[in-house]
């Protein structure tokens, strides 16, 4: 995957373009680094009673990650800390030897999902204050997403308010796996207060919704549960188109995030099929699931899927657009796209700009 | 259009009602039914009056749609002149709660199935209901089917208890590959689960849509828990379960076996390569490209001729009149679809059943 280095043609024509990597997870040191921004009332409770998220371990996920923080072995910073914690590192390992321009965080473990809406909502809003001070303050290539306690709808309206705006706030952040499906109602708030703030709604694979990872229960493996992501992804994407939220905020965007992008296009297919025969029972959709779909969907393409040939990813992509796809790193994780090794398939350097950064700056607003 | 021989691998009759269940079912639970006033046991998968669950011209006056043997055969076995249909019976026995109730159910569905539709039409076959509440007594139901040759495959639902590829289940494949049957898994859920990985959906179409995705959850479980490798035999039949999700859900599901295999070693193989080997998928739904030269592009990316299996879906609404092959599909594929596929798949098929 992500460390096999195979030189090819394609490769070394692109190696050395401008990316937008919209995919990048910073972390903490220690739980300790959000203490500026906490209450001690929050801080007392998070060391006491721990902080509850929808499934049963104190710490750690629900199925063993393949490497320690399903991280590269290569990103431990030299000083120590979690792969992913320090600046510097990022930018010498990942940030100027790729030639990123653009760099989306993607915050994880940040309160979101958390069992206890009010704690949710202030570890979250104390990271979106860390956000500014330790990376996009220090680093102007960098943007942040405003992280939000999305089971508490209201709470997570406020905190995008809060931020409307801001120039290093560039996203609103919410996990794929919720307690509901993301269109249901309660959620709506969310994106009233994302569409009237003019920022796209990242929605990132995992989290904990307390539902299992399948609609048939707990699979066993940590692989079924990463193949997993895509299948909640999609129910999320349903449950989103089918809800109606897209006819209702014709404004806003989604970007499905480390979730693939090659199921799409069937999705697409089943979706206009069953709500042809099935319509009478969404009066409310004035268009076709796909038309609000390729109005108002955007994906990251990491971790690219790898089709043998593969050619087959060209008449996927020509199906969902070459305008949609937005060029993800994942960095500092394992399942890491090198921008080098990416798309090894013959297409024009405007295509490759376009995936590599023109999109995401279309969709983030960004001159290029 | 049909292909002569052509069998048709999912059609749905329907138990007209408990009621008819009375004669099948052991004393115990036939007084069961009336003294409790038990409903019919109809699934929320396919809403009685909802459009997707029969065709507007193949809804009777009275009664459920394919509710009896002559709408059967002059709806679909005449209707679309096909040689062989397997009949997938979808009354709600996976969604009951109790053990013993689910055997009395299973047993009596199957018993209704071989008297009132086996016994009468020589072209009808049809999939062993099991009771999956239990494991062993699943077993037992498939050992009593199984010596009957016109049941020619086990059907599971799409959503249960647990993942299917799970060891507790292994049984049931052990006995199905004894006995040279396929593991038909059909769209549908016990809904001893919500239908999505994220909870309830608030609308049908949700649902439905979502059976896709708990397709691949089962595909996933199945290769991962390594049920090919140790059943190399057996077949696995996705119905109405759709099927242009399938290569890039391999090209996710490949990728990630080659990052993470060490997580699961018994997986020698990757799993597109087993999918090509061990499994099937029917017809229909087709949930197709708008075109055709993209529907020749997702065919060249299943890359097997071998994979799909003629289904119309009967009394289910995927097409209009007499069309259940797409417009679109490649004419040199008609005949292995409809004819040599289903033979390779369904052993059973060959053999003489008088």
């Amino acid at each position: 995957m992500s460390v096999q280095i195979r030189p090819t043609a394609a490769a070394t024509s692109s190696s050395r373009l401008a990316v937008a990597d919209c995919d990048i997870h910073p972390a903490v040191r220690a739980e300790t680094d959000l203490d500026p921004w906490l209450s001690q009332r929050w801080r007392d409770h998070r060391t006491t009673f721990n902080a509850g998220r929808r499934i049963g371990m104190q710490a750690g996920p629900a199925y063993p990650k393949s490497q320690p923080n399903a991280s590269r072995r290569d990103a431990q910073p030299p000083e120590g800390g979690r792969q992913g914690s320090s600046l510097s590192f990022m930018q010498i390992q990942h940030l100027d030897p790729n030639n990123v321009k653009l760099g989306i965080l993607n915050p994880l473990g940040s309160g979101q999902g958390m069992s206890n809406p009010d704690l949710s909502a202030a570890i979250c809003h104390a990271t979106n204050e860390w956000q500014l001070a330790e990376w996009t303050g220090k680093d102007r290539r960098l943007k942040a997403s405003v992280v939000v306690p999305y089971e508490d709808a209201a709470a997570s309206a406020a905190e995008i308010r809060l931020w409307a705006g801001h120039p290093d706030f560039v996203q609103v952040l919410v996990l794929s796996r919720t307690a509901e499906p993301l269109g249901n109602r309660r959620y709506w708030p969310i994106y009233e207060a994302a569409a009237e703030a003019n920022l796209p709604v990242a929605v990132h694979a995992f989290g904990y919704g307390g539902s299992p990872i399948t609609s048939t229960g707990w699979p066993s493996h940590y692989i079924e549960e990463m193949t997993g992501h895509a299948q909640s992804s999609q129910a999320g994407l349903t449950s989103l188109v089918i809800e109606g939220v897209f006819e209702r905020f014709p404004d806003l965007r989604m970007i499905m995030v480390e979730a693939g992008f090659a199921w799409a296009p069937s999705l697409m297919w089943r979706l206009d099929k069953a709500w042809k025969t099935l319509r009478a029972e969404t009066p409310h959709l004035k268009l076709s699931p796909s038309e609000y779909i390729r109005r108002q969907v955007w994906w990251t393409t990491q971790p690219m899927e790898e089709p043998d040939p593969r050619e087959h990813l060209l008449d996927t992509i020509g199906w969902i657009g070459w305008d949609r796809l937005l060029f993800a790193t994942d960095y500092p994780h394992w399942d890491f796209d090198d921008p080098a090794h990416v798309l090894p398939l013959k297409i024009s350097e405007a295509q490759r700009q376009q995936f590599l950064i023109g999109n995401a700056q279309a969709v983030y607003g960004m001159v290029a | 259009m049909i292909s002569a021989g052509a069998i048709d691998c999912d059609i749905h009759p329907s138990i007209p009602g408990i009621t008819a269940l009375l004669p099948y079912l052991p004393g115990h639970w036939s007084t069961m039914v009336q003294t409790r006033g038990m409903d019919d046991l109809n699934s929320m998968s396919y809403p009685a009056n909802a459009p997707l669950t029969a065709r507007t011209d193949w809804r009777p006056a009275s009664g459920k749609p394919g509710g009896s043997l002559g709408q059967i055969q002059r709806e679909c076995l005449d209707g679309f002149g096909t040689s062989i249909a397997i009949c997938n019976c979808l009354y709600g026995v996976q969604l009951l709660f109790a053990e013993d109730m689910a055997v009395a159910f299973a047993r009596a569905v199957n018993d209704w199935t071989r008297c009132e539709l086996l016994d009468r039409d020589p072209r009808l076959r049809a999939s062993i209901v099991i009771p999956i509440q239990s494991v062993e007594r699943s077993v037992d139901e498939i050992e009593r089917c199984a010596t009957d040759p016109r049941f020619v495959q086990v059907l599971l639902l799409a959503s249960g208890d647990q993942p299917l590829g799970k060891r507790v289940y292994w049984p049931i494949y052990a006995a199905a590959q004894r006995h040279g049957l396929p593991i038909g898994i059909h769209a549908g859920s016990s809904y001893h689960n919500p239908p999505t990985a994220v909870g309830w959906p608030t609308y049908y179409t949700e649902d439905y849509v979502a059976q896709a995705q708990a397709f691949q959850s089962q595909l996933t479980s199945l290769i991962c828990e390594g049920v090919f490798n140790r059943y190399p035999d057996l077949k696995v039949v996705l119905l109405e379960s759709g099927w242009t999700w399938l290569p890039a859900h391999l090209w996710r599901l490949t990728k990630y076996w080659r990052g993470l295999r060490m997580e699961i070693p018994w997986v020698d193989r990757s799993p597109a390569d087993i999918v090509r080997s061990n499994v099937r998928l029917s017809l229909q739904p087709t949930d197709g490209p708008p075109d055709r030269v993209s529907m020749e592009r997702i065919i060249e990316h299943m890359k097997s001729n071998e994979l799909l299996l003629f289904s119309t879906d009967y009394p289910h609404w995927q097409f209009e009149g007499t069309n259940a092959l797409p417009a679109d599909l490649p004419a040199s594929l008609m005949r292995q679809i409809m004819v040599d596929n289903p033979r390779a798949t369904y052993a059973r098929l060959l053999e003489p059943v008088a």
